[in-house]
Order: structure tokens, then sequence, then C-alpha cells
């Protein structure tokens, strides 16, 4: 018995040394003038928006899909063109579309994300909307990863043609513990989310669960492991209980990808691989602003920099900006103090706020920052966050932002 | 038979009247996949469930039976619900 675990143990070890062996050092490029396009996914359709080299003029292309509701719009970095929207609407079930034209024409994935049919007798699963979509590694075109509501994880090796099931996550006991049921967690259903692929290692991913904590898989999602000591929970519920885990958004650094930043339901952390602790480097926000919110965006090339807006986590949870007043944090150095950063933004009576797939970064030097609010406003920052300013004002609320570089 | 698309599905069949065969309401709806590729999983979820905004009337009676026997000339009407703003 002994022997046999060590024989195991020595397995996965050199699976690791493998792994590493094959990782190459991430080289994040900077770049000056990129044209940047941001992707806008909304309650009632989806928009590009087109920047010119210096990102002060914005051409609208949309809508597209009017009245579909699409929760994530993803251009495909590994050729610039290929677009996936994951969209249903109001009376029909979720799809994928796909454009392999930077978004001229449009066609229907021939096999949308699915749970397998129960047996008979069993209820079984069924997909409400896809939530999240993630492309694959650079070395692998047309692996792209997508998660859904009920939490599931599935992934596509034809560019989102067809999708298979991760039978290691949808179907496994302990995860399905986890995940609870569709009662549980957030209002339209519980989410898989943040999923995260490193860019030295294709067989490594991370993913999120609201609710249900955040896992690692070395093995291209054979076998997982969860990553949340450290992270906290509802007061009253029991930390050792995975369920009680509510991750809104992770997000791996580029430039080090052994340093993953969360935004989580309690507060703010970072993690530094190998280590499996997370920190709340939350307790150094303002006391009076706290550090709850749902979005998080990190720096390009510089894995101590990372962006945050909070909202209101008092009371019954308003979920707003704190005091009416729209305002995003920066952190220079990972986490040990914050800045406000709110030029250009409004300054009093502002009640939306920003959902965790509405803030993203540009590749751009200096970073582009962009958020999309719950009341249908595109806000952009030249300057790392310096200086807002609004692109799109009257959109439908904005679900998701992403931004691509056209190929 | 004749079946009545409602309106977010004619972006498949392109067409509001369409006709499919079939010799039960599974059926048809599997002949209208078969002519207008993925139009089925929006009304039909994978566990052969309707989906909760998705009703069919055949001649004029609502069914929830994926089995119930059709003829060819029965009509298939297929509604969308109401689902809110």
């Amino acid at each position: 018995m002994v022997a046999a675990t060590k024989k195991i143990a020595k397995k996965k070890s050199m699976r690791r040394v493998a792994a590493a062996a094959t990782r190459s050092k991430a080289r994040p490029s900077s770049r000056q003038g990129s044209r940047v396009v941001v992707l806008i996914a909304t309650r009632k359709g989806a928009w590009l928006y087109h920047g010119d080299s210096t990102r002060k003029n914005w051409r609208p292309d949309g809508p597209h899909f009017l009245g579909h509701i699409i929760n994530h719009l993803v251009l495909d970095p590994r050729d610039g063109r290929t677009l996936l929207a994951a969209a249903k609407t109001g009376h029909l079930g979720p799809t994928i579309f796909r454009s392999t034209d930077y978004g001229r024409s449009w066609k229907e994935a021939a096999r949308p994300p699915a749970f397998p049919k129960a047996p008979s007798g069993e209820t079984g699963r069924a997909v409400d909307h896809t939530f999240w979509l993630t492309p694959g590694h650079a070395s692998e075109p047309g692996v792209w990863y997508a998660g859904t509501s009920p939490q599931g994880l599935f992934r596509s090796d034809d560019s989102g043609v067809t999708w298979e099931p991760f039978f290691s996550i949808n179907e496994d006991p302990q995860f399905r513990e986890w995940m609870g049921t569709v009662q549980d967690g957030t209002p339209d259903g519980p989410k898989l989310h943040s999923i995260l692929v490193d860019p030295r290692d294709p067989a490594h991913i991370y993913f999120g669960m609201s609710g249900g904590g955040v896992h690692e898989s070395i093995d291209r999602g054979r076998t997982w492991k969860s990553i949340v000591a450290g992270l906290e929970v509802v007061e009253g519920l029991d930390a050792s209980k995975l369920a009680f885990h509510d991750p809104h958004c992770v997000r791996l650094c580029p430039s080090n990808p052994d340093r993953l930043y969360q935004q989580n339901h309690c507060g703010i952390y970072r993690i530094d691989r190998p280590s499996n602790q997370w920190v709340r480097i939350g307790r150094n926000m303002p006391k009076r602003v706290g550090d709850v919110g749902f979005p998080m965006a990190v720096h390009p090339r510089d894995a101590d920099s990372a962006w945050v807006f909070p909202m209101d986590g008092s009371s019954v949870w308003p979920r707003t900006c704190v005091g009416g007043v729209p305002a995003v944090y920066v952190t220079r150095n990972g986490g040990k103090s914050w800045s406000r950063t709110a030029g250009g933004l409004p300054e009093r009576d502002v009640w939306w706020t920003v959902k965790r797939q509405a803030m993203a970064v540009d590749g751009n030097d200096p970073v582009g920052l962009y958020f999309g609010t719950t009341s249908g406003e595109l806000w952009s920052s030249r300057n790392e966050g310096r200086q807002w300013a609004c692109i799109a004002r009257h959109l439908p609320e904005i679900y998701a932002v992403e931004t691509g570089e056209p190929g | 038979m004749n079946v009545l698309i409602p309106a977010p599905l004619r972006s498949y069949s392109g067409h509001r009247r369409v006709e499919a065969a079939g010799s039960s309401l599974a059926e048809v709806l599997a002949d209208l996949d078969r002519q207008f590729p993925g139009i089925r999983f929006r009304m039909i979820n994978e566990q052969e469930r309707m989906r909760p905004h998705i009703r069919f009337f055949v001649n004029g009676a609502q069914t929830f039976d994926l089995s119930l026997p059709l003829r060819a000339t029965d009509e298939l009407v297929i509604v969308q619900a109401l689902s809110g703003g």
C-alpha cells in the first residue's frame, strides 16, 4: 500500500517536472499604438467598438444579435479574426455563435455546450446559458473552453463548432456537491467562470465557481486540486466547505503566471504559486470603501499592478458604486496599498455597478482600461486609470467587456 | 404537416410556415432540425424537456408530450411564451 502510494506520488512528481520542462517563459510584449477593439456583451445584443491608433476615437459596430442575451463575446488572440459569442434569448435555449471574418458573418455552433442525457428516471441538468469563454493556449489553435450555468466546464477542439463536457467536473459527485443547486449562488444561476490557461503550459488550467471555490489542473483537466486556503466566507458559514466559497473574478498575470489575483464575495486576494495560500490584500483598501466587488483586471506586463471596482456590500448588498461615487482602485505593489483613480468619472449620484466580466485591459503602453456599466455606459482610460472618458452611452445593461487586437 | 414557426426561430426556417414530417411531435421536431440544423436545441433541452418559454399546440390544443402521435393533416403551432422584458 505504502509502496503503491509512493509510486503514484513519484509519477505525479515526474509529471510536474515534465510539464515544467515544456513550459516556456512568458514574454508579454509592450506595444504602442496597436489598434484595439472593445467587445461589448449586453442583455440585448453585442457591439464592437473599433479604436484608432490613439484610442481616442471609436467606431461602433452593432448591434449584433439585437435582442439576444449575450453573456460573453471574445476575439481569438491566435488569429485576430475569430469571434465567439455566448448567446440565448428570453425564449430560446443557449447556443454559441461563431464568426471567422471578424464579425461580418456569424454561424451557429453545430453542437453547443450541453450536459449528457441523464439515465432514465434521473432528472439530469440542462445548460441554461454559457457564461464564460476562454481561448486555449497559443500552441493549441482551435481549442476553447466554456463555463456554463448551471455550472459546467466544456472544451472545443474545433474553434467552437462542437463542445465536449469535462466529466471530471460536470459529473463528479464531489464537484456536484460544491456546485449546489440552481437556487444556490448568483441570482440568475450559479456560474463556472474565470477559466485561465497558463501561457507557459497548455495542461495547466484554473477556473472559479460561484459558489464552489477555485480549482487547478496540471494534466489538461483529468484531475483537479482545490485552492481555497486563506479565502474567507460569509460570516457564520464553514470555510472548510467549498460550496460556501464565492470567487467573483480570478485573473492570472501574463507577466508572471505564478501570480493570481481574485475579487471574491469576501474580499480581494492574491496568491503566488506554488503557495496554496491566498492573502487578503483587500484589507489594505480604505475602510470606508471596503473590498467587495465583482471585476478585477491585471496589468499585462507588471504583475504588481491590478485594478478593482469596489461596490457597496453593506446591509442588503446594494451592489452599487460605494456612496454613489464611482471609482477604480489600483495597486502598484501587489496589493500592499491602493490608490483611488476616478478622474473624468461622475463625482456623485451614480448608482450603477460593473459586473464581474465587464472590466478589461488592452496590451498597449500605457495600458488602456475599459469597463461597462449596468446602465449601459462604456468607459475607457488611455493612461492606466488616471483619466477616464465615456466611449458610449445608452447601451443595454452591459454584461461583459473584452479587448482584442484585430489580425 | 404544416408547422407555424414563431418569430424568434425564423432565422433558422426563413419562413413563417414550413412543412415537416413525422408520426409524433418528437419526430416532427427531429425533421425540423434536419431541415434547419440547430432549431430543435433552442426549443428542447439536452434532457428532452421543453424549454420554459416555448409552447406547442397541435390543432389548437397545448401539449407537453413529445411522444404525442401526429397525423400528416395535423397542424403544429410553435409559440414563444411571455418571458419578461
